[in-house]
């Protein structure tokens, strides 16, 4: 994000060269301004290293945040090195793989940081030739003046340049979309050949001298309590150093802690503790009970609101015709493949961790307020991550592995949770029910829209991820609109899951927008056309440092009628049991339509092909990444159409391994055609809107192929 | 659980005596105790493939082998995976960019590489029941077929 305070800081590279960063002028003066965010370092050998500020967890951030700098600095792409930065938010701002930011939040200022550094070598280069600046160009790294045949490399500059004036951040110039020779080209992940020779990047692979490893006996169910614990045998197995009691999250997740000199001791010494839990707090948190509680208050209506516009009962009221219909969707866990970890060494007051987080703040906030270590006496290295899908956004696993490691002063200890553990202790996508009304006029018009959420709550506000918006589409474009939401009490904790929201409610809006269609004797990309006709922006403008959250009707139709065009939609063919299915979303700044030719054989769904077309502004950075990102949201929203639900007995999710947790699988892969719709807005983020669509598109072409509306997530046939 | 004994893994064609329960998963042997971590632990249950190995030279799951069983037993790991056959997937994989974070890939290759020793022009389908027990939680699959069918010489298909 570009702080409107924010100045350029340049300083001299040990050994020589130049060090370029950003300061905004609060932080200097304050504490950070010790250090140099040094997003570019240029050394006298030429070697150019750059800076990734955020987590990588399989988006390729670290791929393409460089690459906006290394575009504007004009060096050879193949010779750059990507140095993952540690956490200090004082220096970098926010660090978070989350919410699909990091490309619309840094897309002008990492560029502006690139551009900088070379206008420095430019002007150093310009002395150095005693000739004018406007004379030099640059290309992989080298200063030609061509009227000379004179060049410099960038390496034999940066020492001259170090000692220049750092320019303001908004006066370099910066390229024309079409001189790019670096954005907008196919490159793989800087990290990808060292994963491949097995190299320790990530979180897990975490080997320090002396180092133990944890594992933690939890609750067996959500809200169980811990009522005692022998932990006698287990003390005694082999390679087991200390049994710890860890009281850290209050009562409810009172947790007994193994540290062994193996993962694998610690695992077997964990099944000799007895322990005693209270499960009467977890009791009825049952998934069936979940139904039958939210059918009742379906039943009685209202809630609370989430936006009224206009009268919508009234106007239902006076409807030619009126569609009701109840939706759902389940908990769904994470189920990262890499399971959740953290090793941290706490040694004189001082806690290092080296944590694969999403958000490590919010490990080091946790960590400060519940153990006393106050931010300043924490160092956090960030790991590569084996996927995060939100999971990682939370710290609980951080606080966990440093108050092991606060007991056993100066032992580096990695805490791993094992596979059941990971399933327990998600936090889960939490399920939802949503009871829909619409109106239609004696035209077909929608002309009224209700739709109520029942969803959980701990405190009596929806929990984590557990909400609807009141931007929800269609609101803005019906005139009379009621959203609302009724909450019951859990003891599960919930989280955002990729698309957080946007991946249960795009299934329950766009499947009863679906059937609202055909009410209306059309289909759903010709209502959504029809409600998108009007060149419309709905929400809120671009606010500096921020871009646009707003919904712009143009953007949607563009995006609508390129999946048409892409799949044949108007002359596709419909035979039994086979057929296409549409869907739209806008979630997280990008706008995605997708279209899903399924078939249906008894109970079996396959997904053959799904044509996506998609709007994330005027530019695709890494071309390479950005189709991984749309892949790998529709394969895995098909995983959450046609399977993936945890169910939960009293508090205990059934599911605790991949064996009852249908992810799919290489075969059922489809064909995944992809469509960048560029229009003239800033690039925005792919780690998420892909996927929310692709659910009801299959829905909506199980439908078209059998009959039968699927409003109950996953299918069941 | 057997008291810890000295144990030789031969592993990537090389000796080396660690001192474990034999009862110990040999993927725990491999990270924790032989300092090779480029096997992965995913689920402890042998479902996701993560920690695929070769033992002799075929794909097993390294969370379901006692590492007392493969005392002095030939097993590969991905980095030692770099015969000629190991070397073009490696490349493929580079090529095609297949991987989004990384964490399955190792298994991937690892049951791609015993399959191409078997089979040295699989089919998709073939691919696909090969690797049927290697998850990937990103969901890179259309790129690991597609680079499977590279490195064994046949044409890659868009990805």
């Amino acid at each position: 994000m570009l702080d409107r305070r924010a100045f350029l800081s340049v300083s001299a590279l040990a050994g020589g060269g130049l060090m370029l960063g950003l300061s905004s002028k609060a932080q200097a003066k304050g504490e950070a301004a010790k250090g140099l965010n040094a997003y570019v370092s240029i050394a006298a050998s030429g070697k150019v290293t750059i800076l990734s500020k955020n987590p990588e967890i399989g988006q390729g951030i670290k791929t393409s945040l460089p690459m906006l700098i290394a575009e504007e600095l004009d060096c050879d792409w193949s010779q750059v090195e990507v140095a993952q930065a540690d956490l200090n938010t004082a220096l970098y701002g926010r660090q978070v793989a989350g919410g699909s930011m990091a490309i619309p939040l840094h897309w002008t200022s990492h560029r502006q940081i690139g551009a900088a550094a070379r206008q420095m070598l430019l002007q150093a280069a310009a002395a150095r030739g005693r000739v004018p600046l406007a004379e030099l160009t640059t290309a992989k790294g080298v200063v030609h003046h061509r009227a000379s045949g004179a060049q410099w490399n960038y390496g034999a500059l940066a020492s001259a340049a170090a000692a220049l004036p750092a320019p303001a951040l908004d006066s370099v110039p910066l390229k024309d979309a079409k001189d790019f020779a670096l954005i907008g080209t196919r490159q793989g992940g800087v990290d990808s050949a060292r994963v491949l020779a097995g190299e320790r990047l990530f979180g897990i692979d975490v080997d320090l001298p002396g180092q133990l490893y944890a594992v933690l006996e939890t609750a067996p169910a959500h809200g169980a309590l811990l009522k005692s614990v022998d932990s006698a045998a287990a003390a005694r197995a082999t390679g087991v150093v200390a049994v710890l009691p860890l009281a850290i999250h209050g009562a409810a997740q009172d947790s007994v802690a193994i540290v062994a000199s193996n993962y694998w001791y610690a695992e077997q010494a964990r099944k000799l503790l007895v322990a005693e839990w209270d499960l009467a707090p977890a009791q009825g948190h049952s998934s069936s009970v979940y139904a039958a509680r939210a059918k009742a208050l379906l039943d009685a209506g209202g809630g609370s609101d989430i936006r009224r516009d206009g009268d919508a009962a009234a106007k239902l009221a006076g409807a030619a015709k009126r569609i009701t219909a109840r939706y759902s969707y389940p908990f769904v866990a994470h189920a990262t493949l890499e399971p959740q970890n953290c090793t941290a060494l706490y040694q004189d007051g001082k806690l290092e961790l080296w944590a694969p987080c999403q958000n490590p703040q919010a490990g080091v906030d946790l960590i400060a307020r519940q153990l006393g270590i106050p931010t300043a006496n924490q160092t956090l290295h960030i790991t590569r991550m084996g996927g995060g899908f939100g999971r990682r956004l939370a710290g609980d696993y951080s606080l966990q592995a440093a108050a092991i490691a606060k007991a056993l002063p100066g032992r580096p200890i990695q805490l791993i949770y094992s596979r059941e553990e990971d399933f327990r202790r998600d936090n889960f996508r939490p399920g939802g029910w949503h009871g829909l009304t619409a109106g239609l006029d004696s035209a077909g018009n929608l002309v009224a829209l209700t739709n109520q959420l029942i969803t959980f709550t701990y405190d009596g506000k929806p929990a984590g991820a557990a909400r609807m918006g009141a931007h929800q589409f269609p609101a803005g474009l019906v005139a009379d609109l009621l959203y609302s939401q009724s909450t019951m009490p859990t003891t599960i904790t919930t989280g955002p899951l990729r698309a957080p929201e946007s991946n249960a409610l795009c299934f329950v809006t766009q499947g009863f927008l679906d059937e609202v269609a055909e009410a209306a004797g059309k289909d759903l990309p010709a209502l959504m056309l029809q409600l998108c006709a009007q060149d419309r922006v709905i929400g809120a403008a671009a606010a500096p440092g921020r871009p646009s959250s707003a919904f712009v009707t143009a953007r949607a139709r563009g995006v609508i009628e390129q999946v048409l065009a892409d799949c044949g939609w108007a002359t596709r063919g419909k035979s039994q049991g086979r057929a296409m299915g549409f869907a739209f979303y806008f979630c997280h700044l990008g706008y995605f339509a997708e279209v899903a030719d399924v078939s249906v054989k008894g109970s079996e769904v396959t997904v053959h092909k799904v044509w996506v077309a998609a709007d994330v502004g005027n530019q695709i950075v890494n071309p390479s990444g950005a189709e991984n990102q749309v892949c790998g949201s529709v394969i895995e929203g098909i995983g959450h159409a046609l399977g993936l639900e945890a169910v939960f007995e009293n508090g205990v999710p059934v599911t605790q391994n991949f064996d009852t947790w249908p992810l799919p699988r290489i075969a059922a892969t489809p064909e995944i055609a992809i469509s960048w719709v560029k229009t003239d807005y800033p690039p925005t983020g792919l780690g998420e809107p892909a996927l929310p669509p692709v659910i009801p598109a299959i829905t909506n072409a199980i439908y078209a192929a059998t009959g039968k509306r699927i409003r109950d997530l996953p299918v069941r046939l | 659980m057997s008291p810890p004994q000295t144990i030789t893994l031969k592993v990537n064609g090389k000796n080396m005596a660690i001192k474990a329960a034999p009862e110990m998963p040999l993927l725990w042997a491999l990270r924790q105790e032989a300092g090779l971590a480029g096997t992965k632990f995913g689920c402890g249950g042998g479902y996701c493939g993560a920690c695929t190995v070769q033992i002799n030279g075929e794909a097993t799951r390294s969370c379901q082998v006692p590492v007392g069983e493969v005392d002095k037993v030939a097993v590969t790991t991905i980095e030692g995976l770099n015969d000629a056959m190991g070397a073009r997937l490696k490349a493929a994989w580079l090529e095609l960019d297949v991987m989004q974070c990384g964490y399955c890939q190792a298994g991937q290759l690892m049951s791609a590489h015993a399959l191409l020793r078997a089979n040295p022009r699989p089919s998709a389908a073939e691919i696909d029941a090969a690797l049927d027990g290697n998850l990937c939680r990103c969901a890179t699959y259309p790129r690991i077929r597609a680079a499977i069918l590279k490195a064994s010489g046949q044409e890659a298909q868009d990805a």
